[in-house]
């Protein structure tokens, strides 16, 4: 039988424990040299999410500046150079130094404490790999200084997210904005890597006794298969910028058409990241979902192995894909209809787990929280990305999709829509975990509609443009397409987004000082980490802990019915 | 039958309430209808998946939401781990949606890239460069820019019109909505597409592959003419620059100047390829690939700045003074 | 469920006689197989380009015009797995001296590889005006080889790091573990080298 072991009371409130040592610049010389020098999994999960949640301001204002142009035909508001390198920026940092970042940063947090362990497989690597990420991201946006200032000819890369070749060759990119968009990529994928490496190694190596593979919570799950998929997908990217840096400076000629080399090759490396790498920012979200959609349904999640394989089928079919994106390239009809029936096939285990989520509400007791809001928006707006991207996969219909306003339409409304919602859950459910407070639920209601409203604005409306034929990454438009009054009220939907955002972020803060005291296990949840105090002690745990089925929790709860009973 | 006829009406009255000239659901060539009919397919189905699914989870959240005032509100719900026969229902039925949607898509793709190549059908090659278009007709040696002619195809006599795309520098995109799907101008590749409009008219689209700072500038217009019209245009084009000795000046000056070292104008020294041939300029609507429509003072200010309008196209502001400008003007207008 | 609950939370825990019977498996393996994961990734890319390029330079030498086998070097490399392997069954023995001798050994074999791969690198780019910017074989070449090579050097650095804790007495029997992982990555170091071996200088010229 399984027996309890209280925990100590620990401070509830605030990380800092500002009780010992009298206040003065001394002590919080101490506090930042210990932030800076830390190694604990929690306080670097902070650090990659705060990290990510001023990168997402800056590179949400990078978007307000293009609704701002777009909104009506023949702006003037920015130039077409700076309206290129808003649009380049704002994907690269979206991509790069928000989504991985935060999804790293909630993984780093909660992996540990769900599986029963004291820190991750390998902290310093974890510290380091943060500390390359960041440096990362902070040159990308040296780049608005360096790249004029210092040498000449450009600033900030204007080159797209994807930086096709061969725009990216010296000759139609000279000056140093696309090396700088090379570089810091490059080193956030060392991060990545490092982060994944971790993930892997403390998912099979550290956790506590009776958690077998089969036990883990399904977030656990998730970001095995996660990180499993980084280290396999991140290298071609790795290898395609060596090769360009390469191209650029010793005058090789991997992707130098004028001397036999490919533009095609660029973009099948490209996307053999850069399929999966979606795949990589939607993941978490899903892991996300498993464990808050139980909880307010109050219910165990519904066909747990089904969910574990249809994850790991996600993984494998995911590397299979990538060509959708070069539909238009000219590959050929059988390479144009193997990429068709491999990314129609995908749409099978994703619609698994919608059906599996659907299940799992059935017959339950939804509690409607900020937290749970956010999750029914995810449910909703998941599903209708995926309708969209089964129309884009096939392959003659993306031939007038691809490339449009549909596609920018299809992709927000996944990383929006449906990441981007997940993320606002994740903190709705977990802040008070994290900070010993609870965040305030009026704000949060009202966060998620002004931000719901302002999301259905700017992105259901946008897909129309793109059937009208409005192509993407353009700084502007002809007025007679009929375009006109579209990009208007898409560009009017931003403003609510924002608001929504500024309202999460006061909300963030304020109830950091004035949120009311969260206790160790707010929710009436089910997994490990609600088995610590709120913020955990450092070292998570005060004894291993032990268990005997998917939901510890339960067990201890409902000591008559416990899961272990009924397992599949 | 009458579903699909439905279907049709719907997307059809809807689609005119957002009326464009470059709309996916008007087509007006074979490429572009049966993408229409496909789109038509596979909207249908996903509409029908949304409304299911969207339902169920609506029909969730309401029906089996918390209501504190039930008796038993505290209590956990009955706890239900899963169905093996649930998910393998719910695996096979998408699965044979998938495999039928499938295969109507590999008919749709096979049929318009193996499409046999009538002998009646005309070839036009394309080449596109940072920031215009360059048409070249090989079999009758026509050379022109940004305004692509071609006949209309009867479809009791087809004669579509068969691109061979490939690029100069940077990647583009060849994409006229309601003739066809796009397709890519990769350097070192060529692609081939094919376009058969059924209407007489001008067809309008843009570059759809980002192709540096003037890539939203790069429009295209299609004139789709009866074969009657486009024969004597194609005859008229194959002529050499038209020769008015009242513009002569401007010609001197044009020939002087840098302007020989980029484009051509037949018939003179001016035999440069890197900008786009100008022979007979003076017979386009348009200047600076679709953008500004082309009347004579359109002409004095691009040619005095081609910034004023497009800045970073790759034509060098020409630093002519006010009376070589007037005069290169003049002769620019007289190139029908 | 909205209240706070005012007791402290409980964490599950079982009575001691389960605990033994836990056993996973060791960090440093599983760590060092997603680094070999992650960088036969990275080969993989560097491999496809080159096969992707084969036969399609524009002008300049070609494979078979200047490439010779490189048998010795080969050997060297190979046999510095079976020398590393040595080592590291040393150290788990206890024989440090030994270990000492079989990591030296392995050392002496990476270096005469690198020596061997900067003579050919010599006589490509002096005598056969083979560089990285002369066509796409050299474009592919030297990038491939290079990238291998760039791993060998930061094996031998490790290894030589082992070699020298092991001289000053340093290196234990507790330290076998460690070892060991470094010499996964020596042998995926040479794996590769079969597999560019294969490519470039068999199937490819």
């Amino acid at each position: 039988m399984a027996t309890q072991i209280p925990i100590p009371q620990a401070p509830t409130t605030a990380i800092l424990d500002e009780t010992l040592e009298p206040a003065g610049p001394g002590l919080w010389l101490e506090v930042l040299h210990g932030w800076v020098t830390t190694v604990d999994h929690k306080r670097l999960g902070l650090m990659y999410i705060g990290y990510a949640l001023l990168f997402l301001v800056i590179a949400g204002f990078e978007a307000l500046m293009m609704r701002v142009q777009l909104a009506i035909p023949n702006n003037t508001f920015v130039s077409p150079q700076t309206f290129n390198r808003l649009f380049t920026m704002h994907g690269t940092t979206m991509v790069f130094f928000v989504g991985m970042p935060i999804l790293f940063g909630f993984g780093n947090y909660l992996i540990p404490l769900m599986i029963g362990a004291r820190d991750m497989a390998f902290p310093r690597l974890n510290a380091f790999s943060f500390w390359i990420s960041a440096f990362g991201g902070l040159l990308l946006y040296f780049s608005f200084l360096g790249g004029d200032g210092l040498y000449g000819a450009g600033t900030a890369p204007d080159v797209g997210w994807f930086a096709y070749a061969p725009l990216t060759a010296k000759a139609f990119s000279p000056g140093h904005s696309t090396d700088y968009w090379t570089l810091s990529i490059l080193l956030s994928g060392i991060g990545s890597v490092g982060v994944a490496l971790n993930i892997v190694a403390t998912t099979i190596c550290m956790r506590c006794p009776g958690m077998k593979l089969t036990r883990m919570p399904l977030l656990v799950w998730l970001y095995f298969v996660d990180a499993c998929m980084v280290l396999v997908v991140v290298s071609p990217l790795t290898a395609a910028q060596i090769m360009l840096m390469l191209d650029r400076y010793l005058g090789s000629h991997f992707f130098d058409t004028q001397a036999g080399g490919s533009a095609v090759l660029w973009m099948h490396f490209f996307w053999i990241f850069g399929h999966p790498e979606v795949y990589v920012l939607v993941l978490p979200a899903f892991a996300f979902a498993n464990e808050i959609i139980p909880v307010f349904s109050r219910k165990a999640i519904f066909g747990y192995p089904a969910m574990v394989a249809a994850t790991v089928a996600i993984g494998f079919i995911s590397l299979s894909v990538w060509a959708h994106h070069m539909f238009t390239v000219g590959l050929g009809a059988g390479a144009n209809t193997f990429f068709t029936l491999a990314t129609m096939i995908i749409a099978v285990p994703t619609g698994i787990k919608i059906f599996n989520w659907l299940a799992t509400l059935w017959g339950g007791k939804i509690h409607f929280t900020a937290a749970m809001m956010f999750a029914v928006g995810f449910l909703f707006q998941f599903l209708i990305a995926g309708l969209t991207g089964i129309m884009l996969s096939a392959a003659p219909f993306d031939w007038q999709l691809g490339n449009s306003y549909f596609v920018v339409a299809h992709f927000h409304y996944v990383l929006v829509g449906a990441i981007l919602f997940m993320i606002f859950s994740a903190f709705y459910y977990w802040y008070p975990k994290m900070t010993g407070r609870m965040l305030n639920e009026t704000l949060g209601k009202w966060h998620f509609w002004i931000f719901l409203i302002g999301f259905h604005l700017t992105f259901d409306f946008m897909h129309i443009p793109g059937l009208m034929g409005m192509p993407r990454r353009v700084y502007t438009y002809e007025a007679d397409r009929g375009w006109a009054i579209w990009n208007m009220i898409v560009s009017s939907g931003a403003i609510f987004q924002a608001i929504g955002t500024l309202l999460f972020v006061y909300n963030l803060v304020w109830s950091y000082f004035k949120g009311p005291v969260a206790g160790p296990d707010p929710w009436d949840a089910w997994t490990l980490e609600w088995a610590t105090s709120s913020p955990p002690a450092v070292y998570n745990f005060a004894v291993v802990p032990s268990v005997q089925s998917r939901r510890p929790l339960w067990d201890l709860k409902h000591p008559e019915d416990p899961d272990s009973n009924y397992e599949m | 039958m009458f579903l699909r006829e439905t279907g049709i009406l719907a997307v059809a009255q809807i689609s005119d309430h957002f009326h464009s000239a470059t709309s996916i659901f008007t087509p007006a060539a074979t490429p572009s209808h049966s993408i229409y009919t496909l789109s038509q397919l596979v909207l249908s189905i996903t509409l029908g998946i949304f409304l299911v699914v969207a339902g169920l989870l609506l029909l969730a959240l309401i029906r089996y939401r918390h209501r504190p005032a039930d008796p038993k509100a505290t209590q956990e719900p009955a706890q239900i781990y899963g169905s093996n026969q649930i998910e393998l229902s719910w695996t096979v039925i998408p699965i044979l949606i998938v495999v039928m949607l499938f295969l109507a898509t590999a008919r749709v793709l096979y049929s318009t890239e193996h499409a046999s190549k009538p002998p009646t059908a005309l070839d036009v090659t394309i080449i596109g460069h940072q920031f215009w278009w360059e048409y070249h007709y090989p079999a009758s040696g026509v050379v022109t820019a940004n305004e692509l002619h071609i006949p209309v195809s009867d479809p009791r006599q087809p004669q579509p019109t068969y691109l061979t795309m490939t690029s100069a520098d940077t990647d583009h995109s060849f994409w006229v909505p309601r003739l066809a799907g796009k397709k890519d101008l990769i350097p070192n590749k060529v692609n081939v597409m094919w376009i058969d409009p059924e209407a007489a008219g001008l067809y309008l689209g843009q570059c759809a592959q980002y192709c540096g700072v003037e890539h939203a500038k790069m429009l295209i217009r299609v004139y789709a003419q009866s074969p009657a019209d486009f024969a004597a245009w194609l005859a008229h084009q194959q002529e050499p620059a038209v020769q008015d000795p009242a513009a002569a000046e401007g010609r001197a000056v044009f020939e002087k100047n840098a302007c020989v070292s980029c484009h051509t104008i037949a018939g003179t020294v001016a035999t440069g390829r890197f900008g786009p041939d100008l022979t007979h300029l003076a017979s386009r609507d348009t200047i600076a690939s679709g953008s500004v429509l082309n009347t004579p003072a359109n002409i004095r200010s691009f040619v005095d700045n081609p910034a004023h309008f497009k800045p970073g196209a790759l034509m060098p502001a020409m630093h002519l003074n006010d009376h070589d400008l007037d005069a290169v003007t003049q002769y620019l207008t007289t190139l029908k | 469920m909205s209240e706070v609950p005012a007791s402290p939370a409980f964490i599950p825990h079982m009575p001691r006689d389960t605990g033994d019977t836990w056993k996973l498996p060791s960090r440093g393996t599983v760590g060092i197989t997603c680094l070999i994961m992650a960088e036969a990734s990275l080969f993989i890319i560097f491999v496809v380009a080159y096969v992707f390029y084969l036969g399609k330079s524009l002008t300049g030498p070609a494979p078979r015009d200047v490439l010779e086998l490189p048998v010795f070097t080969t050997i060297c490399l190979l046999s510095s797995s079976l020398t590393v392997h040595f080592a590291v069954e040393m150290l788990h023995k206890g024989s440090r001296r030994l270990c000492s001798l079989w990591l030296a050994a392995t050392v002496l074999l990476g270096t005469i590889f690198l020596a061997g791969t900067a003579h050919e690198w010599y006589h490509l780019i002096v005598h056969d005006h083979l560089t990285i910017r002369t066509n796409l074989f050299g474009t592919t070449f030297y990038s491939l080889v290079g990238l291998h090579a760039t791993h060998v050097a930061i094996g031998l650095f490790m290894l030589s790091l082992a070699l020298l804790f092991s001289l000053r007495g340093q290196l234990t029997h507790e330290h076998s573990e460690k070892l060991k992982v470094l010499s996964f990555y020596w042998h995926f170091v040479d794996a590769v080298w079969v597999i560019v071996f294969l490519v470039v200088y068999v199937f490819g010229r």
